[in-house]
């Protein structure tokens, strides 16, 4: 099973906790938005993966299941 | 080989290809048809069955046999946009969306306005193909005509009574550019304000009142109504294997008469600029598929083929049909600032990268176009581009990082001209490429539009 990261830009503020906890996917860019890395997710990061989507204020950042590819 | 008709009764007769015009046929060419001239220049709409249980309506394959793809902008397959919402299991509710927000088209409004049965006809037919029992009209609240030939034949079909048919109402909609994007639309119908929503889910899983919801545009509807009546094959008789049928174009420019056409997909520029009585000046660059669209030089608008097969080798589609033509004396660093100004304006807020982005892009090519850059101002549009791009909850940012970047590739020499010089004598009369009064914008906005 693998995992990607994705940002609901609606729903993000800039907070900026999902670079400080997975620096190794997310950096930000000049405004405080975070710009997630189209590298897959290894398992190794996953549960950094998953404190990052928990930490963020407003739920922005998801952690999704790869869809089959139809 | 394929030429346009007018949607203009003061224009000259047009040299119409056979089977041109087909949705902006019959007299009168300006007004409305009412329900009797519609039906005598089109015939009944066949039989409406309702949907059965487990099989899919019949009107479905023909839609796919007949390959139309939307109208509005998307190019989606109709059928596939069909079945979705059939395969959604509760009773959908269909949207007609005429919610024209792209202020250099006016072709969804124009429809309305002078065939609003054609358009009812496929709202009504795409409903019973779903087993949907109500279809929703979305109209900007600033198209007024429109939006009264659309009440005016909403009343004249229920007077006309067939109680079979789902019920159809009107909804007003506020004129902004993102109000006719689909999950917008859909937010705006759920009482909300018309902003686009985050998705998934997609309106076809979880829409209006959390239906499965079809909302497909206005034209597409009315190609619909027609493929109904007279079958794949009578549609395919026009247009490209890939792209068959004739599409609506809403030209504008320096042409003796600029307005909306109905053109043969793949039909050339040429035959359009002539259906609209010529060229009344030197052309710089077209601008194709509107303001989320692309800049075409010049040179290359001869051979100029209007599908979106041949226009994919200059990155360009046709998108909702807008042809914008830039005369040689409008300054298109100038006209092209003001546009991004705008852009920017339009976007709705909600996304830090497209709020921020596209704001920062109107700056930079402003200050170019002004002379007053700071060094590697196209290094850092670029930068901005790639910042914006694919970073929004609807296309708006895509869109608008087309129009810009396509417009200081094209006009590439006039940017650098006006980086080293400044403004130039044209800078000051910009105004030629259409954006909304302010006026208009501060009776839309983004909240919800009075209903009279």
């Amino acid at each position: 099973m693998s995992y990607r990261l994705r940002v609901n830009p609606i729903a993000c503020e800039a907070h900026g906790m999902c670079a400080e906890l997975l620096p190794e996917r997310i950096t930000l860019d000049e405004w405080g938005y975070p710009l997630i890395s189209a590298e897959p997710l290894p398992e190794s990061l996953l549960e950094h993966a998953r404190r990052a989507a928990q930490a963020c204020p407003t739920l922005a950042l998801l952690l999704e299941r790869e869809r089959a590819r139809s | 080989m394929s030429s346009a008709a007018s949607a203009y009764a003061q224009a000259p007769p047009p040299s119409q290809p056979a089977g041109l015009p087909r949705l902006l046929a019959g007299v009168p060419a300006h007004g409305a048809l009412s329900l009797q001239e519609h039906l005598e220049i089109h015939g009944e709409a066949p039989r409406k069955p309702r949907r059965r249980r487990r099989s899919e309506s019949p009107l479905i394959a023909r839609i796919e046999a007949a390959g139309l793809l939307g109208r509005g902008g998307g190019a989606f397959p109709t059928a596939r946009k069909l079945r979705s919402v059939a395969s959604a299991g509760r009773r959908p509710v269909v949207v007609v969306n005429a919610a024209e927000g792209e202020p250099a088209s006016l072709k969804d409004r124009t429809l309305m306005r002078a065939r609003p049965h054609l358009v009812l006809d496929g709202g009504e037919l795409a409903a019973s193909s779903l087993g949907a029992e109500e279809v929703i009209v979305c109209v900007c609240a600033g198209a007024r005509a429109s939006a009264e030939q659309a009440a005016a034949a909403i009343a004249e079909r229920s007077r006309a009574g067939d109680s079979s048919s789902p019920r159809i109402r009107l909804q007003l909609v506020p004129n902004h550019y993102l109000s006719g994007q689909e999950s917008a639309l859909v937010s705006y119908l759920n009482g909300r304000r018309a902003l686009p929503t985050f998705t998934p889910p997609l309106p076809f899983e979880q829409g209006v009142g959390r239906a499965p919801t079809l909302v497909s545009n206005a034209e597409t509807l009315a190609h619909l109504a027609l493929i109904a009546r007279h079958g794949p094959e009578w549609f395919r008789e026009l247009g490209t294997p890939s792209e068959p049928g004739s599409a609506l174009v809403t030209l504008s420019g320096p042409v003796a008469h600029p307005g909306v056409y109905e053109i043969e997909l793949g039909a050339s520029l040429f035959s359009l600029i002539d259906a609209a009585g010529g060229a009344t000046d030197g052309v710089r660059a077209a601008l194709v598929g509107g303001y989320a669209g692309s800049w075409i030089d010049a040179g290359r608008l001869p051979s100029l083929a209007l599908s979106d097969e041949y226009l994919a080798q200059h990155r360009a589609r046709l998108g909702a049909g807008v042809v914008l033509l830039l005369s040689e004396h409008a300054c298109p660093a100038a006209e092209t600032a003001r546009v991004a100004r705008w852009l920017a304006s339009q976007s709705s807020g909600q996304c830090g990268p497209c709020v921020n982005g596209l704001q920062a892009l109107a700056m930079t090519l402003t200050e170019t176009a002004r002379g007053v850059a700071r060094a590697k101002a196209e290094e850092r549009i670029a930068r901005l581009a790639s910042l914006v791009q694919g970073r929004g909850a609807c296309a708006h940012p895509d869109g608008a990082v087309e129009f810009i970047l396509s417009a200081v590739q094209i006009f590439g020499s006039e940017f650098a001209d006006h980086a080293r010089l400044g403004t130039c004598e044209a800078c000051a009369l910009a105004g030629e490429l259409p954006i909304p009064d302010a006026a208009a914008r501060a009776h839309g906005g983004l909240r919800r539009a009075r209903l009279a």
